[in-house]
């Protein structure tokens, strides 16, 4: 294995497990505060119940993606240092301000896990929404600085150095709407789904459970609506893709020659030797249509563009079409439990839907990596599209794969542990408050 | 006038960078020390010495360790070379801290949730990850920070770090500053926690462990300085010019002293002041030996600084953040004060 490739692998598997646990901390503290809100609106035990455990879930999780993305902020150097010694302070607004976000996101979650006893009860609601908001502020920050490595904006070279940077404008890059837009809904719609999966095993095993209806109701509500939503904020990134990063789109859809009438391909295998699509199913006009609304628009294919400038193309193809795969399919299915309620006007909890909830929880979180990777291996072979090759902001440092081996060793335990904690949280039956488990689990 | 007219952006911005590290070591740092004391728990009132570490700690360490994040983000936004250059060549000492900060926090959390049959018997394993990584964290952050004050870290004319990847860390002085940080960080720990439970038993257990944590800090300064002597030449020389040093040096050692006598006559509100004080004078006058570079030998910190035009929006944004972070810190802090001491058994 190379350095490069050592390198590469540690941040792709860095990156791909903080996003899990960033995602919790971005969407479970909204499931909190609604759950805790039917109990101070109501007066409502089970609520208030499912709001303790939902906030220890976000406990758990929250910690192992501080500190792996604390990580994460030494990685960017300790691997790519080329990289940050010419981007660092061009993108250093988001990061700071992120920095801020996160900073107040740490506090409130303090004083919501263990302010139960010691705040007023909608203070301590209060605090519970600013873990919400600051955990979606710090997402959209540290986006938008991924956002400028695709489309790099507010700087001026001279002689290979960077003079004149306009931090607002390269915070605000092109790429920054649509790629925050996406992510934000990504959280809301993979976690809720994942959760909605939880309560809906929990409502397999006992039919009757208040707590774990209402827990189905408010996750199925988040992530359904986000999964409906999320098309639209998809197309959005799409038609910014198109016409800001076609040799991406390119890769993206297998659309290897430039052409008018572009179709749209699904399934099938992209053959870069002969730079062609086989075997897959095409769907005339489609690819022009979503790329510039228009069936006859010419999009550019990939032997426009030099043949070392192309990313791995079979792998960015597939993981879109995995995205939009699932994508559709949540949308569907939120779609049909949102018809089924509506007609009966109560949750539907048939065990055939309860069962696809539950085949279908994981596959949020897939479509959240398979879009992650989309975006990330879709810009190689550069680390800042146009400016640096990933491979020329690599560290000298030799013997890459062993802080790799050491990463990937310290994650896969951190992830089975964190699982298995969650697996027993779930089916405890009654649980004491927090300050309570403290002690006892101390004593 | 004079100095006035030399405060650059970049000068300020080192300068907030200073501030965020101080503010780390007086609060997350105290955290790690609280793990170290958790590691060496002894006597009858063991039991209660972790409990006490743990209800001290669980509300406010992560927000204490954002500090850390904070100096790291400046330092690689404004300071893009120095972040580069340690990345390279400290890369494993970095990456060792890294481990250990991702396991104590995971493990903390870990056992403070841990639920079902086995938990109790887990939690020993968990308390024995987190005591373990509270001690070698500490540890090797003091090591990155004397390998950079003893100036091994070099330069060449592309701005990219010369290095072997180990002989800038692998030698006496940066292990003896390690040392240094992990006896200071204890210290600040055993104090909090004396203070926080005034009155108990138990404050006489962490009066016991301040004053260990005290002369071992005064031991290894000293041990620091006659390293200093083959091992950061420079650095010593600095910090022996100039009045400004002597005044540094002069408060550390006098809030040194305070404490050992404000501990024994069991005055602990004093005696966490002397010790705040002492710390932050020791870190200010590591920032004193350092200034003006911010990698020494040769990479200043005006030479080393992103443009001006990144430093000021980044001073802004520091400022109009504080406005809101400042309030909400104090909250936090304000809500647990009295955690301890409620709770004391």
């Amino acid at each position: 294995m190379t350095d490069l490739l050592a390198a590469r692998s540690q941040m792709a598997m860095s990156l791909g497990f903080h996003i899990l646990f960033a995602v919790a901390g971005m969407a479970m503290p909204l499931l909190m505060v609604i759950a805790q809100w039917r109990w101070l609106r109501h007066g409502d035990k089970a609520a208030l119940e499912l709001a303790k455990r939902w906030s220890k879930g976000t406990a758990i999780l929250f910690a192992v993606g501080a500190v792996s993305g604390t990580a994460l902020s030494f990685e960017l150097g300790l691997l790519w240092p080329e990289f940050m010694r010419h981007a660092g302070p061009i993108i250093g607004m988001p990061f700071s301000l992120e920095g801020f976000a996160f900073f107040l996101e740490a506090i409130f979650l303090g004083l919501f896990l263990y302010g139960w006893d010691r705040l007023k009860p909608w203070v301590h609601w209060l605090a519970g929404l600013g873990v919400w908001l600051m955990g979606m502020a710090s997402g959209a920050f540290v986006v938008c600085a991924n956002a400028w490595m695709n489309t790099p904006a507010g700087f001026d070279l001279q002689a290979g150095e960077v003079i004149a940077v306009r931090p607002w404008e390269a915070m605000l890059n092109p790429a920054a709407f649509s790629e925050v837009l996406h992510m934000l809904i990504a959280a809301l719609e993979s976690v809720g789904f994942a959760v909605a999966a939880i309560h809906a095993w929990a409502l397999l095993k006992n039919r009757n459970s208040r707590l774990h209806r209402m827990a189905l109701a408010i996750s199925l509500t988040v992530g359904g609506t986000a999964a409906v939503i999320q098309p639209f904020s998809g197309h959005i990134a799409g038609d910014h893709v198109a016409h800001v990063q076609p040799i991406k789109l390119a890769a993206m859809k297998g659309h290897f020659h430039t052409a008018r009438d572009a179709a749209f391909h699904i399934g099938g295998y992209p053959d870069v030797e002969r730079a062609e699509m086989r075997g897959s199913l095409e769907i005339p006009y489609l690819l022009s249509i979503l790329a510039f609304m228009d069936p006859h628009a010419e999009v550019k294919g990939l032997t426009a563009f030099p043949r070392d400038e192309w990313p791995p193309v079979p792998v960015v193809y597939y993981a879109f079409q995995i995205m939009i795969g699932i994508g559709s399919l949540l949308a569907g299915l939120a779609l049909l439990v949102a018809w089924l309620a509506w007609r009966r006007r109560a949750l539907p909890t048939d065990p055939w839907l309860l069962k696809t909830l539950v085949v279908c929880g994981p596959l949020g979180l897939v479509a959240l990596e398979a879009g992650w990777t989309v975006t990330e291996v879709g810009r190689q072979p550069w680390v800042v599209r146009g400016f640096l090759k990933t491979a020329d902001a690599v560290t000298p440092m030799p013997g890459l794969w062993m802080p790799l081996l050491v990463f990937t060793g310290l994650y896969l335990v951190l992830g089975v542990v964190s699982v298995s904690l969650l697996k027993r949280h779930v089916f405890a039956s009654t649980l004491p408050g927090v300050d309570q488990e403290v002690r006892d689990d101390v004593a | 006038m004079t100095w006035l007219d030399q405060l650059t952006p970049a000068l300020l911005v080192a300068g907030v960078m200073t501030a965020s590290v101080v503010l780390y070591a007086l609060t997350g740092g105290a955290d790690f020390g609280g793990g170290v004391w958790d590691l060496l728990a002894t006597g009858p009132r063991r039991k209660a010495q972790q409990r006490a570490i743990e209800r001290a700690i669980a509300p406010v360490w992560e927000a204490n360790h954002v500090w850390l994040i904070i100096a790291v983000v400046l330092l690689f936004v404004c300071f893009p070379k120095a972040y580069a250059a340690i990345g390279t060549a400290l890369h494993i000492p970095v990456t060792a801290m890294l481990v250990g900060v991702i396991l104590r926090g995971t493990a903390f959390t870990f056992r403070a949730y841990d639920t079902g049959e086995g938990a109790s018997e887990r939690a020993k394993g968990w308390t024995r990850v987190f005591a373990i990584t509270s001690t070698v964290t500490p540890v090797m952050l003091g090591v990155i920070a004397g390998a950079v004050a003893a100036g091994g870290l070099t330069l060449d004319a592309e701005g990219r770090a010369t290095t072997d990847f180990i002989s800038a860390w692998w030698a006496p002085f940066p292990f003896v500053i390690g040392a240094l940080t992990l006896a200071l960080f204890a210290q600040l720990a055993a104090v909090y926690l004396a203070l926080a439970h005034d009155g108990q038993e138990l404050a006489e257990d962490f009066r016991l462990r301040a004053l260990l944590a005290g002369g071992l800090v005064f031991i290894l300064a000293w041990v620091a300085w006659m390293a200093a002597e083959t091992g950061a030449p420079q650095l010593k020389a600095r910090l022996l010019a100039g009045h400004g040093a002597w005044v540094v040096h002069g408060i550390a050692g006098g809030a040194g002293l305070l404490g050992f006598v404000t501990l024994w006559r069991r005055r602990y509100g004093w005696a966490r002041a002397a010790v705040m004080l002492q710390t932050t004078a020791i870190l200010l006058g590591q920032a004193w030996g350092q200034h003006p570079f911010v990698l020494p030998p040769n990479l200043t910190i005006t030479a080393a600084a992103a443009p001006d035009s990144v430093l000021v929006p980044v001073l802004w944004a520091l400022l109009a953040g504080s406005v809101v972070l400042v309030p909400a810190y104090w909250a936090l802090y304000r809500v647990f004060r009295t955690a301890g001491r409620q709770a004391g058994d």
